[in-house]
C-alpha cells in the first residue's frame, strides 16, 4: 500500500530565482522521513513538489524527476490533480473547510472522487477516518458542527482524518505541529506512529526532538546564505543523523552551535 | 539619605494619566461619532419627511383622491393604488437580479481565479466603468438598441415567447416596440451588474490561501477548488453585493420611465406592454404635473419604496446571519 519515492536531481524555482538546488533522495515505504533545516532553507518548499503543490504558486517551476514506485509525477502524461488525490497533505496550520460539518469536512476529498456514496457508507468512513486521526471519541456526538468550532489540536487532527478519508499511498506534512500545544503534539506524533504502517509519511519540522522521536530517517537542508539555494546536506537513519552525522554542518544544527 | 515621599519612581509615574489625550485623537473620536450619528439622523429625516408629506393622502377619503387628482383611478383606495406599483417595482427588480447575479458572479470568479493577472485588472476596470454611465443613457441605449422596430428587444422576446410561453411570466403578446418590462428589466441588469461583480470579486479575492490550498492538496479541479472554498466564502458577500444591485434595481427611475410603456395591473406578463410601472418612474412620470394633494400621494408611494428597500436589506442581512456559525469569519 505505502510507495517509495525516489527524487532526482531536482531543482525549485520561484519565477527565476531557483530556490532549492540539486535533491536527490529515496524515501523508503513505511516509515517516517523528516525534513529539517534553518527557516528559508526550502525543507517545505521541497515537500510541496512532492505532490505538485509548488506549482499552484504563479511562476514557478521544477526540474528534475520525482518518482513514486518508478513514475515520474513530472512526466507529461500525469495529472497533478490525480497526483494529489494520491498523495495527502497536512498544512502547518490547521485549515478545515469553515463552512462545512465535521463530517463534510472528513468527506470532503472522498466526493471529488466518487460522487455517489450510501448514507451508511459515508457514515462509516467518517468514523474509520476519524478513528484513525484518534479524534472519533472527541467528536462522535457533534458531527454536524462547524468544523472550525473545534480547538487547534482536533482542527489538525481533523486534518490529517480529512487527508487519509481518501486512502492515499503517501502523506506529506508540513510542520503539522508547529501551531499545537505539547498535548495536541503527542496525540499527533502517537498518531503517526500508527500511520507508518500503511503510509509513507514524509514531515518538515522545526522541531528536532520531534524528527529524532518520530522518523527513521532525517534530510538536513541548509542555505548558504540570502539569495542562495537550499541544498539537500545529508540524509541518513534518523539514529545516525542525531549521534554521529557525516558533516560538521549538520552536526552544528542539531546540537544547536548553528550560526 | 532615603526620606519617603509621595513621588513613586519616574518609570511607574509615566503610567498615571496625566496627558490631557492630545487634540487628535479627541477631534478623531468625535467626527467619526458624528458622522455615524449622522447617518440615523439623515435617515430619520427621510422617513420623517415622507412620513408628513404623505399624511394628507394616507389620511384622505378615496373619494376625495379621486377627485382632487387627475390621475387617480376611481373606485380605488390608496393601499388599492400602489399595489400594482409596488408590484411592478418589485417584479423589475427581481427579474433585473435573477438576470444580471450569475453573470456577475461569473465574471467576478473569471477575473479572480481564471484570468491571466494582466488582463484580469483591464477586465475588472471596464466593468467598474460601467458603473460610471449616467442612467438617462442607458435608457437612451435601451430605446434605441432593444426597444425599436429594427432592435434585438423583439427578436428575444418573440423567441423566449415562442420558447418559454408556457410559462406565465413569457406567456402573452409580446409587445411591438418591445417596451415591456422585460426590456427595462434587462436595462436595468446591465447597470447593476458593475456593482454586484465588483463586491463579488473583492469577496472572492479575500478567500484564505490556506482553504484554497486545502481543497486542492485534496486533488480538487479550479472549478471543485471554487466550489469547495471559494464559493461558500464568499456567499454572504455574494448575497450583500445582490442586495446592493437590488436596491438600485428598486430606485431606479430614468431608464425605466425612457423603456417602459406603464400600465397599473397585477399581471405576470413581463412580455406585453402597458401591464406595469414601478413605483420610482411613476413619480418622475407624474410629478411635474400633480397638485399638492397629487405630490402627496406620490410621496406615499414613495414612503411604500422606503419601506420595502428598507425590508429587503433586512431580509439580506437576516439570511447572511442565518448560517453565521458556518462562515469564513470564525
Amino acid at each position: 500500500m505505502a510507495q517509495r519515492i525516489d527524487v532526482k536531481d531536482l531543482n525549485i524555482y520561484y519565477g527565476s530565482f531557483l530556490a532549492v538546488a540539486d535533491v536527490s533522495m529515496h524515501i523508503a515505504p513505511r516509515a517516517v522521513t523528516a525534513l529539517i533545516g534553518p527557516s528559508g532553507c526550502g525543507k517545505s518548499t521541497f515537500l510541496r513538489t512532492l505532490n505538485r503543490m509548488h506549482e499552484v504558486i504563479p511562476g514557478t517551476r521544477v526540474e528534475g524527476t520525482v518518482a513514486v514506485e518508478g513514475v515520474n509525477l513530472y512526466g507529461s502524461d500525469v495529472d497533478p490533480v490525480a497526483v494529489r488525490r494520491h498523495i495527502g497533505m497536512v498544512f502547518q496550520r490547521p485549515n478545515p473547510f469553515p463552512t462545512m460539518s465535521i463530517a463534510d469536512n472528513v468527506l470532503a476529498g472522498v466526493k471529488l472522487n466518487n460522487r455517489r456514496m450510501s448514507k451508511s457508507d459515508a457514515a462509516d468512513l467518517v468514523e474509520e477516518s476519524l478513528v484513525g486521526a484518534n479524534l472519533w471519541n472527541e467528536v462522535k456526538d457533534r458531527l454536524e458542527k462547524p468544523g472550525s468550532s473545534l480547538s487547534g489540536g482536533q482542527q489538525q487532527r481533523l486534518c490529517i482524518a480529512r487527508a487519509i478519508a481518501v486512502k492515499p499511498q503517501i502523506l506529506l506534512m508540513d510542520e503539522p505541529c508547529s501551531a499545537l500545544d505539547p498535548i495536541s503534539t503527542l496525540a499527533i506524533e502517537d498518531l503517526m506512529q500508527e500511520l507508518k504502517d500503511e503510509y509513507t509519511i514524509v514531515i518538515v519540522t522545526h522541531n528536532m526532538q520531534q524528527a529524532a522521536r518520530v522518523s527513521e530517517q532525517t534530510a538536513f537542508f541548509n542555505i548558504e546564505g540570502t539569495g542562495k539555494p537550499g541544498r539537500l546536506i545529508e540524509m541518513d537513519d534518523t539514529r545516525t543523523m542525531f549521534s554521529s552525522p557525516a558533516k560538521q554542518e549538520t552536526e552544528d544544527y542539531i546540537s544547536g552551535r548553528f550560526g | 539619605m532615603t526620606t519617603t515621599t509621595a513621588r513613586p519612581p519616574d518609570g511607574v509615574e509615566a503610567l498615571r494619566k496625566k496627558r490631557s489625550s492630545g487634540i487628535g485623537s479627541g477631534l478623531f473620536a468625535g467626527l467619526s461619532t458624528g458622522s455615524g450619528a449622522l447617518i440615523l439622523v439623515v435617515l430619520a429625516a427621510v422617513a420623517a419627511f415622507l412620513l408628513i408629506q404623505a399624511w394628507p393622502a394616507l389620511t384622505a377619503d378615496p373619494a376625495d383622491l379621486n377627485a382632487g387628482v387627475a390621475w387617480f383611478p376611481a373606485d380605488t383606495s390608496l393601499l388599492q393604488f400602489v399595489g400594482p406599483l409596488v408590484f411592478g417595482t418589485l417584479l423589475a427588480a427581481a427579474l433585473a437580479l435573477a438576470m444580471a447575479t450569475p453573470v456577475a458572479i461569473g465574471i467576478a470568479l473569471f477575473i479572480s481565479h481564471y484570468a491571466p493577472r494582466r488582463f484580469a485588472s483591464g477586465l475588472g476596470y471596464l466593468i467598474d466603468l460601467l458603473a460610471a454611465i449616467p442612467s438617462v443613457v442607458y435608457g437612451l441605449w435601451g430605446v434605441q438598441v432593444l426597444v425599436g422596430e429594427n432592435g434585438i428587444g423583439q427578436p428575444v422576446q418573440q423567441i423566449l415567447n415562442d420558447v418559454l410561453g408556457f410559462i406565465p411570466l413569457f406567456a402573452g403578446t409580446p409587445a411591438r416596440p418591445a417596451r415591456s418590462l422585460f426590456i427595462a428589466s434587462m436595462v436595468l441588469a446591465v447597470m447593476i451588474l458593475p456593482i454586484i461583480t465588483a463586491v463579488s470579486r473583492e469577496v472572492f479575492l479575500q478567500t484564505p490561501r490556506l482553504h484554497e490550498e486545502a481543497s486542492l492538496a485534496l486533488g480538487a479541479t479550479r472549478w471543485e477548488m471554487i466550489r469547495m472554498a471559494v464559493l461558500p466564502f464568499g456567499r454572504s458577500g455574494v448575497v450583500s453585493a445582490a442586495m446592493l444591485g437590488l436596491g438600485r434595481a428598486l430606485g431606479e427611475t430614468m431608464a425605466v420611465l425612457m423603456i417602459l410603456s406603464p400600465g397599473m395591473t397585477y399581471s405576470w406578463h413581463v412580455l406585453e406592454a402597458g401591464k406595469q410601472q414601478t413605483i420610482a418612474a411613476n413619480i418622475a412620470a407624474q410629478f411635474p404635473e400633480a397638485n399638492p394633494l397629487g405630490v402627496n400621494t406620490l410621496i406615499a408611494t414613495g414612503l411604500a419604496l422606503f419601506v420595502i428597500t428598507l425590508a429587503v436589506n433586512m431580509l439580506a442581512r437576516w439570511i447572511v446571519s442565518r448560517r453565521a456559525e458556518f462562515s469564513g469569519a470564525n
